[in-house]
């Protein structure tokens, strides 16, 4: 029996595969979308970086 | 020599197949009640944030129909209105629904989760537990009841909606719930009125055939009554407004009407004029839902403009 690169089989199920693909790709955008948006919901973050970042230090102790 | 006979199944399921899986026409009910949930609530999500919600509160919906097409594939079969569905036609093995039903019932109450807050998931995952286990699996077939207790399934989106808003369950979405769970039972046991054979033969017991016809009619008059009241006290609480009020008093008097109509008639009356106040009192019965929680978004809306 001959090996077809693409047999009947493949044909017939190309609604499902095509489907699945666009479902996996969607999901994709959502996460990386949701995942955007719960970043900026934390506000500005940042922290010390090898230099003094004055606007990082607590009330009382930020220099004159 | 490989066999992939096996593989060569006469009717290849399509994706749409597995769509189906997951009640799409149900779904559409479940996006817009969920969505005037949380749209009417008091916290406003982040747009993006809000989308998602939906769409894991809509997954999990079609999650819970894969799980009762999974069940109820024996009796789908025998039912005209049903027969055609994914696996009672042999489109889809019962193992796939069951296999695609508990992945996306998983995935969606994490995702849900995750997006907004673990309240909303639980609250997602009761509601599927409650459709598949309690509703499919222990009433359906058991109680003539199960119309009643089943719409529970169905009123949960307006309040999971509303709990991803503002994480916590309040009388306003409590009342939301109640309006579809009262709605239920009359909406249906109007269809189970002229739908007559397609239950019997299932040997699902519907009030139609366990307690009889007459009874069903003065059941959907007694739950209508009662619908009417708590449709109409949504529209006094923070979240009703003119335009509710206005909407819920006449369509509540319109359906009442219809119950009314419904409840006086007998079988010969109904025979005679093949069940057209039953029909339109169900066709109306959509309208009825789909106008209320419009009616809630345009009052949001009017709030939101600084109308009212």
């Amino acid at each position: 029996m001959a090996i077809q690169v693409e047999h009947d089989l493949h044909r017939r199920r190309r609604s499902r595969n095509v489907g699945l693909g666009l479902v996996l790709v969607g999901l994709i955008a959502v996460v990386f979308g949701l995942t955007v948006v719960k970043v900026q919901q934390l506000g500005a973050t940042q922290s010390f970086d090898h230099v003094v970042r004055p606007e990082l230090l607590p009330g009382e102790e930020a220099p004159e | 020599m490989t066999d992939i006979s096996i593989l060569d199944r006469e009717r290849e399921a399509q994706f749409g197949d597995y769509f189906a899986l997951l009640k799409p026409r149900v779904m559409t009910l479940v996006v817009f009640t969920a969505l005037v949930g949380m749209l009417v609530a008091p916290v406003a999500l982040h747009p993006f944030v809000g989308f998602c919600a939906i769409l894991f509160i809509a997954v999990g919906g079609g999650a819970a129909g894969a799980l009762n097409m999974w069940w109820d594939a024996d009796i789908d079969a025998v039912m005209r209105r049903t027969s055609r569905r994914p696996v009672p036609s042999g489109r889809v093995t019962g193992d796939e629904a069951l296999a695609v039903g508990l992945a996306l019932s998983g995935f969606s109450v994490v995702m849900l989760g995750l997006a907004t807050n673990w309240a909303a998931a639980a609250l997602l995952a009761f509601t599927i537990f409650f459709y598949a286990v309690v509703y499919s699996m222990w009433l359906k077939r058991t109680t003539p009841q199960n119309i009643v207790i089943g719409g529970a399934a169905g009123a949960f989106p307006p309040m999971i909606g509303w709990v991803a808003a503002t994480g916590s369950v309040s009388l306003e979405s409590v009342l939301m719930f109640a309006l579809i769970f009262l709605w239920t039972p009359p909406h249906f046991w109007a269809l189970a009125l002229f739908m007559r054979s397609d239950y019997d033969d299932a040997g699902v017991p519907m009030l139609t055939v366990t307690h009889g016809r007459r009874a069903t009619r003065r059941h959907i008059l007694a739950y209508t009554a009662i619908l009417a009241l708590f449709a109409v006290w949504l529209g006094v609480t923070a979240i009703g407004g003119p335009v509710y009020l206005v909407a819920a008093v006449a369509l509540n008097a319109w359906f009442l009407k219809g119950a009314w109509q419904i409840a006086r008639r007998d079988e010969a009356m109904a025979e005679a004029d093949n069940y057209l106040v039953e029909k339109k009192v169900f066709k109306f019965s959509l309208l009825y839902l789909f106008l209320h929680f419009g009616a809630l978004l345009a009052d949001a809306a009017l709030r939101a403009l600084g109308v009212i």
